[in-house]
């Protein structure tokens, strides 16, 4: 049975309560994980475990946390990802929004972008 | 180093969950000197007694081979203070294990009632990474396990006797 947006939504956002000590109320789709919500790396594994418990699916780590592209020469020079790196990230994160990012492709500042919202179109993509 | 913060384990399914004691005694110095003239176990210790049984619980779920560490307390309530003379109970149930880490649930009972409830994350150490060899010497997990009981109460989830763990045997030279 697929759920819906809202559903999600909800479930992530609780998930997101629990792990980082966090309002519900500062859990909105823009939320930045790292920037806004305070996450650390541990945490990260927190919320994985969460979210695998939630809604009964496999979380592969490096789908949430594509390090193979960002430590791969071919597709990051000088700490900055290249055009092809961009389009491996998109093409291994579609449900992400990776604008922001793209704008300014630092490697550093990856996991700072990660939002709530996007959280929600990972689940939903593997929940369909 | 000292760090014992159970004094036994009473009950052990392995990959289900463990039982264990913890006596309060005035001759702990931490009890005694925690906060003048008003012995207690500070709550922070059973939270580590909680982390050993646990700890215990996911890595004999791999056999010791992994390096299981304490890695994020997900709630803790204290219902009442551990004081000297005080036997606290604790039991740890395995809650889910996962590639990189596991989760428990754990309650601690003193005279039959509640006394404290606490969640608990263990991150399993890649190799290389943060550490570069054994997190124990040389045959003192066995020993420390053995000191405990461990191995007087321990069945699989059959109820049959755990055999010997690879990883416990003393490293040859």
């Amino acid at each position: 049975m697929a759920l819906s947006k809202e559903e999600i939504f909800e479930k992530v956002q609780e998930a997101l309560v629990e792990a980082l000590g966090v309002d519900d109320d500062e859990v909105t789709e823009e939320a930045t994980l790292v920037g806004d919500l305070g996450a650390e790396s541990i945490d990260f594994l927190d919320i994985v475990f969460k979210l695998e418990k939630a809604f009964s699916i496999q979380i592969p780590r490096e789908e949430l946390s594509p390090e193979d592209i960002l430590t791969d020469s071919n597709f990051v020079q000088d700490g900055i990802v290249t055009t092809e790196g961009i389009a491996e990230l998109k093409n291994r994160m579609p449900w992400a929004n990776l604008d922001t990012f793209a704008q300014n492709p630092r490697v550093q500042d990856f996991g700072n972008l990660l939002t709530v919202g996007d959280l929600v179109g990972y689940v939903s993509s593997k929940t369909e | 180093m000292r760090w014992f913060w159970i004094d036994r384990f009473t009950e052990f399914v392995s990959g289900e969950c463990t039982k264990g004691i913890k006596n309060v005694t005035m001759d702990e110095e931490v009890v005694d000197g925690y906060w003048p003239d008003y012995p207690i176990l500070p709550s922070t210790l059973i939270i580590e007694g909680m982390a050993q049984l646990g700890g215990i619980l996911v890595a004999e779920y791999h056999q010791f081979e992994k390096q299981v560490v304490l890695a994020k307390v997900g709630k803790a309530s204290f219902l009442k203070p551990a004081r000297n003379g005080d036997q606290l109970q604790y039991t740890v149930t395995l809650d889910s294990m996962q590639d990189l880490g596991a989760t428990v649930n754990a309650v601690s009972h003193c005279d039959g009632e509640l006394q404290a409830e606490v969640d608990l994350m263990f991150a399993f150490l890649e190799e290389g990474r943060f550490t570069d060899g054994p997190l124990f010497g040389s045959g003192d997990l066995r020993t420390m396990l053995r000191m405990m009981n461990f191995f007087s109460v321990a069945v699989d989830s059959q109820g049959n006797d755990v055999g010997e763990y690879r990883a416990l045997r003393d490293e040859v030279a």
